[in-house]
């Protein structure tokens, strides 16, 4: 029974939900709820992400774009054209999804550095577009964004987002975790595994990676959406090339195709400034030296090396 | 007519600036097959090296060669403990790496020096030459004919010296090179320092006419990148042509429609070209095997 429980997919999942649950008991300060918050939405993009480079195979250094579509949905949708935030949430998804169907369907024919640079170009045109168009988007300096308002209560307490946040990342992980286990996971595998040998077991290579390319912007969106609700501010960074760095990091870190590992990877990457603000003149320092280090030394990221570690020492 | 000879002149400076990013790319990327992004960073150190160490009252010439020196240093020791530990990593875990090699190094300056931006005085003064229609400052023939050298260096260096021909053999077959003993290791040092020394230069070449600080590299290195795509990765002839492309397109497109989205238009282009000549425009059609 305990050992069916420890391998059942979502027991994973079921102890970061315990984690999330317990943890506020031991917060000193509303700030750590904040820091929470930034945790779960990074980890809900990375999660996404993670269907498209774990699963799929595929790079984005990009992904910060749809990131940034979300985000200024919900920004400029209230200002400028007077949609209610949580519609706005809905329509910067299907923007992103739309745009990552057009966008994917010529830029994933690509492979290795080329998918890479057109991605990465992707991105760099999306946070161009964000900061150039000012009279919209409050051009460099960002702009302020409505609060979300559900069933006539306003969000904004620290404590709510972090309950919100959470419960959306959990959602989005279970999607993922049962995603992977789905014929569409497997296909997706296959394809990953060796592309020739998937198309001739009859699975349409080009449309997989599509759809795999347009769930991960889906879900960037609705982190970004979240993010920019939460601070009540955004500015055209967030759909930066360093952000879309930051999320492929967070994948990377914690392992590629595993679910827990994005969590952990982004909560790793998040805290990391926080822990290292006493020094915060050597922080980019020891953020480059601790990504080289776990890409060197930790090939398939944090959690899937540790996890190994931790069966091998207790069988 | 003037002015789209004054936006080919400028271009055409920008554009060998590139070029000579993505012939570092295209060096380090034949040797070991790893997209090196800490490209630019190798750019910034020769701006940054070169003005603080001039600051500190070393002559110009003497400093842009402790620049240099300082570049590749940093290579080198890229190469030994960062890449060569990694040796049979996956393409993305390569990408990653020299990305974090890149916020290293970029923060290591930023410790080293400051965030600010700045320039040092051009080789031959500031009086614009007359060029038919258009002028060209002295500074851009500086860096025309300083990446000029380093084109032809490089060529007779890969084409007509036993060094550069064990490079090249060491990119087409690492193995095979092995076996009639060249070290392929002390080769792809050797790129790694040549192709920082090449981005140093760059960098010490244009910092009169664009002002250098930290945060120069990244974009710097997309752009070298871009352009070692677009002539297709691995040709370092193709490296050229396409940096210089970029430069060119850039500038025309700053001139005859805006500003604001002249970082695009490369990028554009880029995405386009790729699309349409998947391997670049001197790439070989690849062939998979199975």
């Amino acid at each position: 029974m305990a050992q069916r429980l420890l391998n059942h997919r979502a027991f994973g999942l079921l102890v970061i939900a315990l984690i999330i649950a317990v943890a506020p008991l031991f917060f000193p300060s509303t700030f750590y709820y904040r820091m929470g918050t930034a945790i779960f939405i990074a980890a809900l993009a990375a999660v996404g992400l993670n269907v498209l480079m774990g699963l799929a195979g595929q790079v984005s250094l990009g992904h910060a774009g749809f990131y940034g579509i979300g985000a200024y949905a919900v920004a400029v949708g209230p200002a400028t054209f007077d949609i209610a935030p949580w519609a706005a949430i809905f329509i910067g998804i299907a923007l992103a999804a739309a745009v990552a169907y057009l966008v994917g369907r010529p830029i994933l024919k690509l492979r290795g550095h080329y998918l890479a640079v057109a991605t990465l170009g992707f991105g760099i045109l999306v946070s161009m577009v964000l900061t150039n168009e000012g009279t919209w988007t409050g051009g460099p300096d960002g702009m302020g964004v409505k609060r979300l308002v559900l069933f006539g209560y306003v969000l904004k307490d620290r404590a709510a987002w972090y309950w919100a946040s959470a419960a959306v990342l959990l959602v989005g992980a279970v999607v993922a975790v049962n995603l992977i286990e789905s014929p569409t996971g497997r296909a997706l595998r296959a394809l990953h595994d060796s592309e020739v040998a998937a198309a001739v077991n009859g699975i349409d290579v080009a449309r997989y990676k599509l759809v795999a390319f347009v769930i991960s912007a889906c879900y960037a969106s609705l982190a970004g959406s979240l993010a920019a609700l939460s601070d009540a501010f955004i500015t055209p960074a967030s759909a930066g090339f360093l952000k879309s760095i930051e999320l492929v990091t967070m994948v990377v870190l914690g392992g590629m195709g595993s679910v827990i590992g994005s969590i952990i990877g982004a909560a790793f990457l998040e805290s990391l400034p926080q822990l290292l603000a006493r020094m915060q003149e050597i922080e980019h320092v020891l953020l480059g030296l601790i990504i080289m280090l776990v890409m060197i030394f930790m090939r398939d990221g944090l959690f899937p090396t540790l996890a190994r570690r931790f069966r091998r020492a207790a069988p | 007519m003037s002015q789209f000879l004054q936006f080919l002149f400028s271009g055409l400076t920008e554009g060998a600036v590139y070029a000579m990013v993505a012939l570092g790319f295209t060096i380090i990327y034949n040797a070991s097959d790893v997209v090196n992004f800490a490209q630019g960073e190798f750019v910034m150190l020769g701006g940054m090296v070169t003005f603080f160490a001039n600051a500190a009252g070393i002559p110009l010439p003497l400093a842009a060669l402790i620049a240099i020196l300082v570049a590749v240093v940093a290579g080198l020791a890229l190469n030994r403990f960062a890449i060569e530990p990694a040796r049979g990593a996956s393409v993305v875990n390569l990408i990653i790496i020299t990305i974090g090699a890149s916020i290293f190094i970029k923060g290591l300056a930023q410790l080293v020096f400051d965030k600010r931006f700045h320039r040092f005085p051009a080789f031959s003064g500031d009086d614009p030459i007359r060029v038919l229609d258009a002028t060209i400052l002295p500074q851009s023939l500086w860096v025309l004919f300083g990446a000029c050298a380093i084109f032809s260096g490089l060529w007779l260096f890969f084409a007509r010296t036993l060094v550069g021909k064990a490079i090249t053999a060491v990119a087409a077959n690492r193995l095979a090179a092995e076996l009639v003993g060249i070290s392929a290791k002390r080769m792809m040092a050797l790129s790694f320092a040549l192709s920082a020394a090449i981005g140093a230069i760059a960098g010490i070449l244009i910092t009169p006419i664009s002002p250098t600080s930290v945060e120069v590299g990244t974009l710097l290195a997309l752009k070298g990148f871009a352009g070692a795509m677009l002539g297709g990765m691995g040709n370092p002839l193709g490296a050229v042509a396409g940096g210089l492309i970029v430069g060119i397109v850039e500038k025309m497109s700053a001139g005859y429609v805006s500003t604001n989205y002249k970082d695009a238009v490369a990028f554009i282009i880029i995405i386009l070209t790729l699309l349409v000549l998947p391997t670049g425009l001197f790439g070989k059609a690849r062939v998979d095997r199975v």
